[in-house]
Parts: structure tokens; sequence; C-alpha cells
């Protein structure tokens, strides 16, 4: 029983390290003072009206979200070729061709984005732009999406491809019927967590992006006015509920691809 | 014995040979099958069968061979071209349809009306014993109700030839039973060929017309299930099918009847086709079924020819009764299976016995390690 009990203030206090300081953002966005500081002052909205006249924010959001999108889009595409020939073919070479691609999972961003703005600026002579930033999300994401793919395309029964195929039905049209509908959880699982890792990722951004920063970019650079601070605040509390709302239809549509297919229900996130 | 020889064939193998690598899967194996004819292919596994089985279906493609399916090469059709259907193992009900959806899966491009695919979907529904499952998820289903639809979906095309690997294997003792007598049953209603592959030799013997025996990417013997339990055409498939007692021997040719010395049993004339591959003269091994031996008890009489030995062992099963018996003058022990009856006692461990056996029931193969 004591025991019990040391595990269960054990797992409070980690919930408690893990969400205090996220609770911190919405607390001093509604906060009616430039400072962060307690005792709070009062209530306003007015950090979130300021969000919506800095046009600079706007652009960073939408270079943001079109990054994120094309990256999810890629990366998705790459982690279904990539997953299908490893859960399908046997060919020589695959453990390592596989490991290679996985790599860029463990690497350092400081790196990747280092030689990565040698590769583009000194060697290919491209301009930085979204594109360039595109590029590097989908590298650093499709090991992710592989990941997830892999698991989804590894569940299928070889055989339901074959009965397909007994049937009637060409290689392409029983991709679209049958194994299709089955990986679509994992197809969403894949879209949405690349989504969310380009979203806020910083340090390739960082180097990588031309005169459109992104979002965490744009970000960055509104710390070095102070008067900004409560206005990150408030963005970061939008960005905060979207995530949970996002988090949430992922969930849904994960549940019922479980139920859909029969299996019994072995984790998901909520 | 039914007479398959006159059928049509509706599959004609010849030659056919298939490698992974350096492994040898299939070795120049030839074969016709029968328009209409349940034919099972049986082994242990990894004897190839399967591999065959997905030959024909089109999964594999032959090394080297032809293969013909109602007088059409087959060389190049792919799987969905072709006049076959299956039922997998895994039976590979695709989960996110309903029943019917699963069932009528194989018209989506024929040229039926949505109605007449209905009433096609029904009358499959049917024949299988599923009469208003249409509309149910298909992951809501039992083992042996999930086979069905395999089975309805697989028939709803009229294929020329149904293959089915190992249909039965997932289900417990008492449904595959039933199911075994359905399959049978459906098989003659539709008049279809049917082609099963299974490691369960009794069903094989059950169902088939004929069975194709295979070790290691050869047809050991092939021949209808009471050619195959009572002659075995060698040592391995005697011990694959069923039980067989083996017995050293001695052939000798005595003019035209050979005769055999068999140890514990003594010399008996046999008829040629009892010589299995045994050669003519000398050292050779004598296979017995246990039901072929009886146990005399005491105040019988027999006009079968008697040898004596001392009960080792006794395994009571309710309806039978099995004994181990070492007989006078053989090695090892041989199993002998007993009805039980009314007024008839079941022997103790260490008592005295004789032993009535038919000189007809030998089969004689070449000594081991031959």
């Amino acid at each position: 029983m004591n025991k019990g009990r040391g595990l269960y203030i054990y797992a409070i206090a980690y919930l408690v390290f893990l969400y205090a300081p996220i609770i911190l953002l919405p607390l001093f966005a509604f906060n009616d003072s430039t400072l962060i500081a307690f005792p709070l002052s009062g209530f306003t909205l007015q950090w979130f009206r300021e969000l919506t006249t800095i046009e600079a924010l706007h652009s960073a959001v939408q270079t943001s979200l079109f990054i994120a999108i094309m990256t999810a889009i890629f990366a998705t595409l790459l982690g279904i070729c990539a997953a299908r020939a490893s859960t399908k073919y046997h060919f020589p070479l695959k453990g390592g061709i596989m490991g290679l691609i996985m790599l860029p999972l463990v690497l350092p961003e400081i790196i990747v984005a280092v030689s990565l703005l040698v590769v583009v600026v000194q060697i290919l002579d491209f301009p930085l732009s979204a594109w360039t930033v595109i590029a590097a999300h989908t590298l650093i994401c499709t090991p992710f999406c592989i990941a997830i793919l892999n698991s989804s395309f590894g569940n299928l029964d070889a055989s339901l491809e074959e009965a397909a195929v007994d049937l009637g039905e060409t290689p392409l049209s029983t991709f679209r019927l049958i194994i299709l509908p089955l990986v679509l959880p994992g197809i969403i699982a894949s879209l949405l967590i690349s989504f969310t890792i380009s979203l806020d990722e910083f340090i390739i951004a960082f180097f990588l992006t031309g005169n459109d920063p992104t979002l965490p970019v744009y970000i960055w650079g509104l710390f070095r006015f102070p008067q900004r601070v409560p206005v990150v605040m408030a963005l970061g509390t939008i960005l905060v509920a979207a995530s949970v709302i996002l988090l949430i239809i992922a969930e849904y549509f994960r549940r019922r691809g479980v139920a859909r297919a029969g299996k019994r229900d072995t984790g998901g996130f909520l | 014995m039914k007479d398959t020889s006159v059928r049509r064939p509706i599959i004609e193998l010849s030659g056919i040979q298939k490698y992974y690598g350096d492994y040898h899967a299939l070795r120049n194996l030839s074969l016709d099958i029968g328009e209409g004819e349940f034919f099972s292919l049986l082994g242990p596994s990894g004897c190839g069968k399967t591999t065959l089985l997905r030959t024909i279906a089109g999964f594999e493609e032959p090394s080297a061979g032809s293969l013909l399916i109602d007088g059409q090469n087959m060389r190049g059709v792919p799987a969905n071209k072709r006049p076959t259907n299956m039922v997998f193992q895994s039976y590979a009900i695709f989960p996110h349809f309903s029943v019917a959806e699963n069932v009528g899966f194989g018209l989506r491009r024929s040229s039926m009306s949505s109605s007449e695919k209905a009433t096609a979907v029904k009358e499959a529904l049917h024949m299988v014993g599923l009469d208003g499952f249409g509309g149910r998820a298909a992951h809501a289903l039992s083992g042996g109700q999930r086979q069905r639809v395999a089975l309805a979906r697989a028939l709803i095309l009229k294929p020329k030839v149904l293959l089915l690997d190992e249909p039965l294997s997932a289900l417990d003792k008492k449904l595959r039973e039933q199911m075994q007598g359905e399959l049978r049953r459906l098989q003659r209603q539709v008049g279809i060929t049917f082609i099963l592959v299974t490691h369960d030799q009794e069903e094989a013997l059950i169902m088939s017309d004929r069975i194709a025996v295979m070790f290691d990417g050869v047809i050991a013997q092939l021949a209808s299930p009471q050619e195959l339990y009572r002659r075995p055409a060698t040592r391995r498939v005697a011990d694959f099918i069923g039980v067989m007692n083996f017995l050293p021997a001695t052939v000798s040719p005595d003019g035209g009847t050979p005769s055999v010395e068999v140890a514990g049993l003594g010399r008996a004339e046999i008829a040629p086709d009892q010589i299995m591959g045994a050669p003519p003269a000398g050292a050779a091994e004598a296979g017995i079924r246990p039901e072929m031996l009886s146990i005399l008890f005491d105040g019988e009489t027999t006009h079968e020819r008697v040898a004596e030995g001392l009960v080792e062992d006794v395994i009571y099963y309710g309806d039978m009764t099995y004994y181990e018996v070492g007989l006078d003058g053989a090695p090892g022990n041989v199993t002998i299976s007993m009805k039980n009856r009314a007024g008839r006692p079941v022997l103790d461990r260490g008592a005295r016995t004789r032993v009535s056996w038919d000189p007809r029931a030998l089969v004689v193969f070449p000594p081991v390690g031959v």
C-alpha cells in the first residue's frame, strides 16, 4: 500500500512538472500586464487582439502551415513507398538500406542543418526559400513516417492482398480497395506526426529559411522585444489548444480504424 | 473404390520445377487432376504442397514445366485472370467490408446488374448455410463462419477449380469434423474440382477422391484413399498415413508365388502387389496395420494365422483398446487395436496372448537403410 502511494505521488509530481509550464501560457496570455510575473494584474483580451494586427506574424503562420502541409504529404508518400517495400519484398542489403533511411532520426539536427545549408547554398547554389525548408523537413520527418507506417503495413495479412487479386482485381485496384483503407489510420497518424514535427521545428528552419521566416523562427525573433512577450503567450495558448484538438481528431480516427478492422485496441494516444 | 480414370483432366502439370535460390521446392512434378474431382495434396510442412497450390493459383511462377488449366497454358497468366479461386488458410476475410460485400467482391468486375449481384450473393450465402448474414460486419464472425464466408466468396465466381489451403486447420476438432462433411457435400453439389492442401492424413482420407502424398517436393504416391492406406508405396508413406507396425522379414521367391518369413508372425505366401519395391529375395521389412492384428481371447477360434506374444501395455480408449504386444521371436512391440464389445475382456499387462492375422494384410518394403 505504502509502495503504491509512493508511486502515486511520483506520477502526480511527474504530471505537474510536465504541464505546469504549459498552464502558465494561458495564464499570462489573459493577464493585463506586459510583465511576465506574479501576481496577475487583471483579465484582458488585448494580446489576442494584437495578434490579429501583426502582418509579419500572419505571413509566418502561413509559411509554416504551407511548409508543414507539404512536408507531411511528401514524407508520408515516401514513407508509404518505403514501408511497403520493406514489409512486402526481400532484397539484398535491405537491412542496411532501411538503417540508412532511419538514420536522420538520431542525427543531431544542427549537423543536418549545417550540412544542408552548405549543400544548398555552396554546392547547388539554390536560393533559400520555403522549398529548401520543406526538403529538409521531409528528410527528418520521413523516418518517423516509416516507423508508423511500417507497423500498419506489417499488421496487414498478406493473403488479404492475394485474395483480392485471386478474385479478379489488378494489383493497383487491390491497393486502392484493400490495402489503402486498412492502412488509412496509419497514414493519418503519419500525416499528423510529420505535420506537427515540421510546424515546430526550429534549428533547420532557422538555417534554411529565406526571407519568409517560419513561425518558430518568428517567435524566436519576437523575444528581442520584451513588450511582445505577452503576445507570444497568446500565440502559444492558441497553438496548445490547436494541438489538443488535433490530437483528439487523430485519436478519433485511430479508434474508428481499430473498430472497423475488428481488432483489439492496443494503445494509441489517449 | 471410385474409378477416376475416366475423368477429363482439368489441370495438367508436367515437369514442374520450382527453385527458391538454391532451394529446390518442386522437383519435376507431373500430375493430372480430373474435372469434378476432390483432390488432396497431403504431406508434412515444407514438402511443397502449398507451393504447388500457389503455382496453380498463379501466385508463384514455376521455374520450369508447363501448367494447363482446362487446356489453356497458364504461363504468364496472372492470378486475377485464372479460372481458379482460393480459400486461404487465414480465410483472408476483408475486415472493412460486410459479409455481403466480401462474398460479392469477385463480382465487382462482372457485367451483372446490382440486383443480379445481390441475388448471387444471397444464393452463395445460402449454399454455405449463412442465410441472413449478409449485413453483418466481417469481424463479428466466428471462425467457422469466416470459413463459410471465404468459401462463398470463392465459389460465387463459379471457378473451374477451387483451391483450399489448409482451410480447416484453424478450427477446433468438432467444428473441423463437421466442416469436413460439409465441404464434401458442397463439392458434390457444385461439381467443381476441389484441390485441398492438408497435413492431416485423416482429413485427406475422409474427403478425397484421390490423394497425392508429397515429400521433399516429390509426389511419393498418387492413389485413392483406400489404396493409399492398404498399399502404401513406401515405408515413409506408410508411416505418414495412419499407424503401421514394422517387423523384420525375409523374402524368398518360391516358384511363381513369393513368400515372406516375418519375425514373430511366421512364413506366409503373399501376392506380388504386396511387395512395395522390396527385392524379390533377401532381407526386407514387413508392415501390418494395428487393426489387421487381433487378440485371440480364450475360447475363440479363427481361420486366420495365429502367433503368440506377451502383453506389454494396455491403453483403454473407451470405444477401443490398444495393446502393445511383444511377439515371440520379434524385436520390439506391435500395436494391436481391438474394438471393445460386450463380453469381451480387456487383458492385463503381462498376460500371454494369441494374436491372429491374415497374410493379405501384409505389405513388404525394402529393409531400412536401403
